[in-house]
């Protein structure tokens, strides 16, 4: 409880040389592989770069401006990953694509909501007010893809889509967040409920079965995703997140022995069930043996291309620009880590691993530091949704486990993923603002943010032994650094 | 909270530990095994867009790199590409390398380790890799005619060599394909003309098999020779022998009846001698004899023509080949194999070795495409010299099958095949399809007592009368063509 001591640093000029190299490294990229296709540095090339290079100092102005304790890592880590993503996707666009310009235009819009949401929500804990609303946006969002007249259709298997005028746009990644915000707010208010009932089973204490309603909502969303959309990786996505959530509003384990269970259990019936997903576990399998390599839809090509093309990069990479990733189906998204793999080698892989780690991380970090459990579970459940996400993708790439179709976040091309996770990184930049920030020991409005009113009469008051460990919540020493 | 916030941290560090395994596996540990892998396109696309070295004939390239467009500096180029498709095969981005460029493909990128040295004078001067030609023993008339000779939509292939040194100077077959169809950079048109490619029957684009070098064939009466020469060999018989002609055989326990040919003379003599059954193609003599010396001694004769036998390297195409069958046969199965029926397959280069064995005394010479390898700067990097491959008989019994295989051509039923003014040694084959129609096969040489030239054709699914007007006949012509060059 010493936070109060010194005053807090903002770190914002930190940032701000961070984000030059993380500008540099992207822009770097950009132009060797301009260089490599045109031998000269056209307007394009200048136009492009220049873009990210103002939608980034932008940023970062308004953080200086409306979150100054903002984490300073975090902006700059997703500004380098953007910009190598938008250097690749324009080094794989085939003469007349349009995927890199498409992708750009899609990287400012995103970082515009960002800002906007920076800009205008002032305090992450409002969100917490929308907690049922978010329930209805998600189910929503769920929904529109299998609403006749909106949805795009079947699009390589898949029902996840919406079609928006010239456009398509994928619902559930914005769904990822609403629903992240509607468990955030319903675990923060019932978890002392979920916590302190149920029975206790040797060393584990069991919820009792109308407080597992939250985790039943989770696997019949996911479990409907999977069916009705036949999204894989969403629903490993969304299952995941729900589990993290309930772990870490509760602290109890058996949250995530049960979580396992249904989801394994799930799987199993899924495998035997679905076609869909039969087809990716056999080709992941046997993923090597000819007739599964040749099958079409359904086949191991893919994956086996994809890793032709790691194997090609080795240690070092053919270099950006020299490669042949092309080979590989839907290299800009779905295998643009693959991609890297080949032209950056295994240090670069390591190097773009290693910032999602850092980004992950850094998120965690503020889930720590922030005081309102509404917060930690949102920042902690958008954190490990990030990780789990790079898990999911970056795993099926190198066939640890079957290929989903997720995207790699900021990487991989495709406009509804960049706007998602912008999305999240705004919300981390905030609460990790509150978090950093000094303590605001001014009187809350009433009915402004539930939190503020409760820390006094609880402090002492509250009998579990879980609870009044946690509730100082105070930052930890290593949160103030950087 | 804040402990389970730390153990989430750490249950999504151990994914990542997990990750970076996968990737170092895949990047370094695996990665080799990778690289080799037949499905891994990424080895031809290294030099697809190269200056590739050409293939020649007669002076002239059938296959070459001309400079193409910005994203792929060369593009690979067959001139007269029916003509020689069976033997250059195709340099394809999506389907790989097939024929010589396969074969060859080290020296035609400039990858051998002959070519080290300019490679190390490419890399300081920064010039295009640029690889080393290839020059084929192909006469580019013999082959030219010799593809004329196979009509339009009629199925067969023609192989000519030279008996002494193995060079092979035509090799042909119908129908073809266009490989430069399959070479286009277009990667749709690519795919359309493949898949047109591979739907007509006797065009074989897998990359294993290609050309008169990989349809299996029955061989029909031309296997007789193989009878002959391990009757020979045997010491049972001799010029001399008697052998026994009757117009049919039965054999104990079944129905079936193997017949002489009906249309012929054999009917008109109960007993025969080689000459005369070969002259005029008799089956139950040839039976009999393989009856008599066993299945083993037949097979062994076989392999020493080469049948399941390695084809030794100068023959830069694969091929497929086929021994004489090994399980055991009973009684009326080994009559049939002897007359080249039943579970006998050859290809017709296989027939062609065959033949030029007898031709060359019994020495079968390996079979060679391969002229010269030149590096970019002309110089000679390779010549292959002629290698025998095996002896097949001995140089007595090899005079004695030319003498009788003399009068098929000049008494007997390949005498379409005779040129005047030069002795002509041959024998006539025909394999029932089952339906009517039949493989027609003429093999043989000139001039018997000095062979230049050795020619095998076959027609494939045509009927008698068809057979004996497009294999003998034809067989003349490329004989007239070659000696009186």
């Amino acid at each position: 409880m010493s936070h109060a001591d010194t005053m807090p640093k903002p770190r914002r000029n930190v940032e701000l040389l961070l984000l030059v190299l993380a500008l540099s490294v992207s822009i770097g990229a950009n132009a060797l592989i301009s260089i490599d296709e045109q031998t000269s540095l056209d307007t394009d090339f200048w136009f492009q770069s220049s873009l990210l290079a103002v939608a980034s100092l932008v940023f970062h102005v308004v953080l200086r401006l409306r979150a100054k304790y903002a984490d300073p890592v975090i902006l700059p880590l997703v500004v380098a990953l953007n910009g190598l993503g938008l250097a690749m996707i324009h080094r794989l666009d085939a003469p007349g694509d349009d995927t890199g310009n498409n992708q750009l235009r899609w990287t400012v819009i995103a970082m515009a909501v960002a800002i906007a949401v920076i800009w205008f929500l002032k305090d992450h804990r409002v969100l917490r007010r929308f907690t049922y609303i978010s329930l209805a946006v998600s189910a929503l969002l769920l929904i529109l893809p299998l609403v006749p007249g909106i949805s795009a259709g079947e699009i390589l298997g898949a029902r996840v889509w919406i079609r928006l005028g010239p456009m398509t746009f994928q619902p559930g990644e914005v769904a990822k967040i609403t629903l992240a915000i509607f468990f955030a707010g319903y675990l923060s208010s019932n978890r002392d409920l979920i916590m302190l009932a149920g029975r206790k089973i040797g060393p584990m204490q069991f919820p009792r079965f109308k407080d597992m309603g939250p985790m039943i909502t989770a696997w019949l969303v996911s479990i409907g995703v999977l069916i009705f959309q036949r999204d894989l990786g969403s629903s490993v996505l969304f299952f995941g997140l729900f589990i993290v959530m309930i772990y870490v509003a509760t602290s109890r384990i058996s949250w995530v022995v049960i979580g396992l269970t249904l989801i394994l259990g799930g799987g199993f019936v899924a495998s035997k069930v679905f076609s869909h997903v039969a087809l990716r576990i056999d080709s992941w399998l046997n993923a090597f043996t000819e007739e599964v390599f040749g099958r079409s839809p359904g086949g191991s090509g893919q994956i086996v291309e994809g890793l032709f093309g790691m194997a090609s990069g080795g240690l070092v990479g053919t270099g950006l620009g020299q490669g042949r990733p092309n080979l590989v189906p839907f290299a800009n998204s779905d295998m643009i880590i693959a991609s890297f793999g080949e032209e950056l080698g295994l240090i670069g892989l390591f190097a773009i691993v290693m910032m999602y780690l850092l980004l992950f991380t850094r998120g965690f970090r503020a889930a720590l530091g922030t005081r309102d459990a509404f917060g930690k579970l949102l920042a902690c459940g958008l954190s490990f949704a990030v990780a789990l996400q790079c898990f999911v993708v970056i795993g099926g790439v190198t066939r640890l486990i079957p290929l989903t179709g997720l995207t790699t976040p900021f990487l991989a091309a495709g406009g509804s993923s960049l706007l998602a996770n912008w999305i999240i990184v705004g919300l981390l930049l905030m609460i990790s603002h509150t978090a950093r920030g000094p303590v605001d020991t001014s009187p809350m409005q009433p009915g402004r943010t539930p939190e503020a009113q409760k820390p006094a009469p609880v402090a002492g008051g509250r009998q579990d032994r879980n609870a009044t460990q946690t509730l100082p919540d105070a930052p930890t020493e290593a949160v103030k650094h950087l | 909270m804040n402990q389970a916030i730390r153990h989430s941290w750490i249950a999504a560090i151990a994914m990542f530990a997990l990750i970076f395994g996968a990737i170092s596996y895949v990047q370094v540990v695996g990665a080799d095994e990778l690289k080799a892998n037949p499905w891994n396109r990424r080895a031809i696309l290294q030099n697809y867009c190269n200056d590739r070295g050409a293939i020649l004939v007669g002076g002239s390239a059938i296959a070459e790199s001309v400079p193409g467009n910005e994203s792929c500096k060369f593009q690979r180029k067959y001139n007269q590409p029916e003509l020689y498709a069976g033997l250059t095969g195709y340099f394809s981005r999506s389907y790989g390398v097939t024929g010589l460029e396969g074969a060859m493909d080290a020296q035609l990128a400039g990858s051998s380790d002959q070519l080290f040295f300019d490679r190390i004078g490419q890399l300081f001067l920064g010039n295009q890799p640029k690889g080393a030609s290839v020059e084929l023993t192909i006469d580019p008339k013999i082959q030219k005619l010799a593809y004329d000779l196979i009509p339009d939509g009629q199925r067969g292939s023609i192989v000519v060599t030279d008996p002494k040194t193995g060079n092979i100077l035509a090799m042909v077959s119908k129908p073809s394909y266009d490989p430069n169809l399959i070479a286009t950079q277009d990667v749709a048109k690519e795919q359309a003309a493949y898949n047109e490619a591979i739907k007509v029957p006797g065009v074989n684009l897998n990359p294993s098999v290609s050309g008169p070098t990989g349809a299996l064939l029955a061989p029909g009466s031309v296997f007789k020779l193989v009878d002959t020469a391990a009757a020979l060999n045997s010491g049972k018989y001799n010029a001399d022998s008697v052998l026994p002609n009757p117009a049919q055989m039965s054999f104990p326990g079944i129905q079936y009846q193997l017949p002489n040919y009906a249309g012929g003379n054999c009917y008109t003599r109960n007993t025969a001698s080689f000459a005369f059954a070969l002259q005029q193609s008799c089956n139950t003599p040839f039976a009999r004899i393989a009856l008599d010396l066993g299945q083993k001694a037949i097979g062994d004769q076989a392999a020493k023509f080469g049948f399941g036998q390695d084809l030794g390297d100068q023959l830069k195409l694969d091929y497929a080949n086929k021994p004489f069958p090994e399980e055991e046969l009973d009684q009326a199965g080994l009559a049939q194999s002897a007359i080249g029926q039943r579970d006998v397959r050859a290809t017709p280069l296989q027939i062609a070795l065959m033949t030029s064995a007898i031709a060359n005394g019994g020495v079968q010479m390996a079979p060679n495409l391969i002229k010269a390898v030149r590096s970019p700067d002309l110089r000679v990097i390779d010549e292959p010299k002629p290698v025998a491959l095996r002896t097949s008989t001995t140089p007595e019994i090899a005079g004695q099958i030319t003498d009788w295989m003399t009068s098929v051509v000049n008494e007997g039923i390949a005498s379409g095949a005779g040129v005047p003014g030069v002795q002509v040694a041959g024998k006539t084959g025909t394999a029932e399809l089952g339906n009517g129609l039949n493989n027609s096969w003429f093999t043989g040489f000139a001039p018997a007592n000095d062979p230049q030239v050795s020619v095998t054709v076959v027609m494939q699914g045509v009927d008698i009368t068809t057979g004996a007007q497009l294999t003998s006949p034809n067989a003349k012509k490329i004989f007239e063509a070659v000696l009186n060059k």
